[in-house]
């Protein structure tokens, strides 16, 4: 990388002054229209004595466990219902269009289920490791609560997020193209706790993760990685796990496609060799254009999107100054850097991420643009701490054809019009 | 603030622990001695996978002529009586040949690599709403008809632990691992370019033409129809139109003179409880505001309407000649069907093994007549 991560707190005047000037040369008069907004009267929310300047609001206990107020009731996770049969085994989206810095509320985090949301309590939790072990062990959920503790955050992206867009522009919204992804402070104990706890053979390669649920999940993961970083997490954000997260307990396999983080976690197996279950032959493997398909495709390339402006989240103040903002993460490591583009990628400009790059966690850039009002063609692009740049989607259809339905990382565009709209679009 | 400080003080924490706020979890010399050792009647009841080289396959076997009637009863609902998949439910059979072209058909018999997988799977998760209900001589008899269905063995196939090797599926050696790490990072690990990237930009797909994004008010089903033809499984589960999913249920029976509905007095405590022994009904059946056919039919109104009559549900032969034949889901004969659904209906579609308590079965009947059309 010969550019710096660019991390400051705010844009400075200099630079923001020079792109202002340039572009107001672009634009002529209507930004001086903009930027000099004269009000017709005076505002009567201002001269006015507001209800709620005068009266009471709510008690303390109004709420013993607060909602999002009202006024942002449409910030809901939302499902696609043509993709599948019925909502139990299914999916939905994170708002993310609608969000802001990093960390993503666990009411809104979309949900991936594939018997339903199942209630098991902690009374009635109980976690198995079996297998190549020297002696297979049965915990509590107070069992877990008495083992060293970690607190990280991590990203969870499914493989099949922004899958529908292999073949070409298909839906029209950050939340429905880029929305399978959620990003949350997980607290549990480190899964090789467990295992050494049980004592795993010298033949022990793999181990099984099973959920509690009807689907149980299973998935097969490489013992280097069971005892390098996954977790078993018994919160998110600070508070218990939700139940559309697995609630009591969820694995977290950090870096690696949301299928894999096993929830309502009852069973770790170990084993000589991987078990090929439904989840890991049938599904979330990526067919290419030969007909072969690749296995194992654990790790979540580098990726990002610009969540606004976007096709949820137009443009409503006319030219002049313009926050682009979105996320970016990468599976291998930190994000380094971002870049965005409103030329459609003719050039680009380093964003500035919110804080440093965490491993295995979402970053949010801004870029503070100032618009002139003609059409834009917005994409972003990561770089991660590998120095992996994330590829256009001509580029990954190069490699893996139209097929693929997983692990599509592409670079996004939006489509914004000179009324502020925006559109998902392909580019050449 | 004095009273933490000295709690603190009188903590001797050894330094290098307030030193190193970020260390990384301790290794631990010894086991902590938590948990207990699991049982292996535990082990049994929970350790049931298999894998691709056999290990974990029960004794047992099924033939082609068994896994049909069983598949029928415990699958065609979804899967279709030739496995081909009703809706959006997944296809089981066909698609030979097609996963090198546009849209490919991905079943057991074109994609799957291993049989074991659907030997864990049917047995462990199937049938949707009843899992591991099926005794392991019924799932040797399920694969033996999936395998039929996709013209891989004869009708007359018997499907056990010794010939289970013996099966190898079409696309076994149709899977590579992960070569990202040497075909794409090589090109994707590079100096990204700034300025003067490309000489013309053009657009060249619009989401709109498909239009297809929920909330959208000119949706239309045409376009839905063709994307999601288009799209195949995003999610895990084959995606179909909507528009082609609807429609295809035929009107059948012309409803009976309506019956009196039975309001069982509504008992609030026991309404309560039908609402939770409902819980075993509603992966398959639901109620309310909005409620539409699922697996099953909705269930508004249910009690005292004539049987087979949900609007837009593809009920089974039995079920539509019951209702023609007069048959009312009166609270008697709901009784009767929830205690024993087989023995009551046979061959009819709802794959549920029954309300054992009739506790359960006054709650749940309680339940469902506070539901009106």
């Amino acid at each position: 990388m010969t550019d710096e991560p660019e991390i400051t707190k705010a844009p400075q005047i200099a630079t923001t002054r020079r792109g202002f000037l340039g572009a107001g040369v672009a634009a002529g008069g209507a930004l001086l229209g903009a930027g000099a907004a004269r009000a017709a009267g005076p505002d009567p929310l201002i001269t006015e004595v507001q209800p709620w300047a005068q009266g009471l609001g709510d008690g303390v206990d109004a709420s013993p466990y607060g909602l999002p107020i009202r006024f942002e009731g449409d910030v809901v996770r939302r499902n696609v219902e043509w993709l599948t049969a019925d909502t139990i085994s299914s999916i939905n989206f994170t708002p993310i269009h609608a969000l802001d810095g990093t960390i993503t509320p666990q009411g809104c985090g979309f949900e991936r289920h594939h018997s339903g949301a199942i209630e098991l309590s902690k009374d009635d939790y109980r976690l198995m490791i079996n297998g190549l072990v020297d002696t297979p062990l049965v915990f509590t959920y107070a069992d877990l609560e008495r083992f060293p503790r970690e607190t990280r955050t991590y990203f969870l992206e499914c493989a099949a997020n922004t899958g529908m867009e292999w073949a070409g522009s298909q839906l029209n919204g950050a939340q429905f193209t880029h929305g399978m992804i959620h990003n949350m402070e997980y607290t549990g104990v480190p899964l090789r706790l467990l295992l050494e706890e049980a004592g795993v053979k010298t033949e022990g390669k793999w181990v099984l993760a099973e959920g509690a649920d009807a689907s149980s999940n299973g998935r097969s993961i490489p013992l280097e990685k069971a005892m390098d970083d996954c977790l078993v997490a018994f919160k998110a954000n600070g508070e218990a796990l939700r139940k559309e997260h697995g609630y009591p307990v969820r694995l977290c396999v950090p870096g690696w496609e949301g299928n894999m983080w096993v929830k309502w976690l009852r069973r770790i197996e170990v084993g000589d060799q991987p078990w090929e279950q439904r989840e890991e032959t049938s599904k979330y493997t990526d067919t290419l254009a030969d007909g072969t398909s690749r296995k194992w495709t654990w790790v979540m390339d580098a990726k990002s999107v610009v969540t606004s402006p976007s096709p949820q989240m137009p443009i409503k103040h006319g030219p002049g100054p313009l926050v682009i903002t979105g996320l970016a993460w990468s599976g291998r490591g930190s994000i380094t850097r971002v870049d965005v583009t409103v030329d459609g990628g003719k050039t680009w400009m380093p964003a500035r991420l919110a804080a440093p790059g965490q491993d295995m966690a979402v970053s949010r850039f801004y870029f503070d643009h100032v618009w002139d009002g003609s059409e834009m063609l917005v994409q972003s692009r990561a770089i991660d701490s590998t120095g992996y740049v994330q590829p256009t989607k001509t580029e990954l259809r190069d490699f893996r054809g139209l097929n693929s339905i997983y692990h599509n990382n592409c670079i996004q565009t939006w489509w914004v019009k000179a009324n502020g709209e925006a559109e998902n679009v392909e580019v050449s | 603030m004095s009273k933490f400080r000295k709690r603190v003080i009188g903590t001797t924490l050894p330094s290098i622990l307030l030193a190193s706020s970020l260390l990384a979890t301790p290794a631990l010399a010894d086991k902590l001695g938590i948990g207990r050792a699991a049982l292996p009647e535990e082990v049994a009841a929970w350790d049931h996978d298999v894998r691709p080289d056999g290990l974990g396959l029960p004794e047992g076997s099924g033939d082609v002529l068994t896994g049909e009637e069983l598949f029928s009863e415990s699958c065609a609902v979804c899967h279709g009586e030739f496995a081909e998949g009703v809706d959006n439910w997944p296809e089981l059979a066909g698609g030979l040949g097609t996963l090198d072209r546009e849209d490919p058909v991905k079943t057991v018999g074109s994609f799957w690599p291993f049989l074991s997988t659907t030997w864990d799977y049917v047995h462990r998760s199937m049938p949707y709403g009843n899992a591991q209900s099926l005794s392991d001589d019924e799932v040797y008899a399920i694969l033996a008809y999936i395998l039929y269905s996709n013209d891989l063995v004869d009708d007359d196939f018997v499907l056990s632990k010794a010939s289970f090797a013996e099966v190898e599926l079409p696309n076994a050696g149709g899977f590579i691992l992960d070569d990202r790490d040497s075909t794409e990072l090589p090109v994707f690990i590079r100096e990204p370019c700034m300025t003067d990237c490309k000489a013309t930009v053009e657009i060249t797909a619009h989401a709109t033409v498909l239009d297809v994004t929920p909330n959208d008010t000119t949706d239309d089903g045409a376009a839905v129809a063709e994307v999601a033809e288009a799209v195949a499984d995003a999610t895990g589960d084959a995606p179909a139109p909507e528009a082609a999913a609807a429609e295809a249920a035929p009107e059948a029976v012309e409803p009976a003179v309506a019956a009196p509905v039975e309001t069982a007095a509504a008992d609030p405590e026991l309404v309560a409880a039908g609402e939770k022994v409902f819980k075993k009904c509603a992966a398959c059946h639901k109620v309310g505001d909005g409620a539409k056919n699922a697996v099953g039919p909705a269930l508004n109104g249910i009690v005292g309407r004539p049987a087979g009559t949900v609007e837009g549900f593809k009920y089974s032969k039995p079920m539509l000649d019951a209702g023609a034949g007069g048959l009312v889901w009166t609270h008697d004969e709901l009784s009767g069907y929830l205690a024993d659904p087989k023995g009551y209906m046979p061959k009819n579609k709802m794959s549920f093994a029954g309300l054992k308590k009739d506790s359960d079965l006054e709650a749940v009947i309680a339940y469902l007549s506070t539901f009106g059309q």
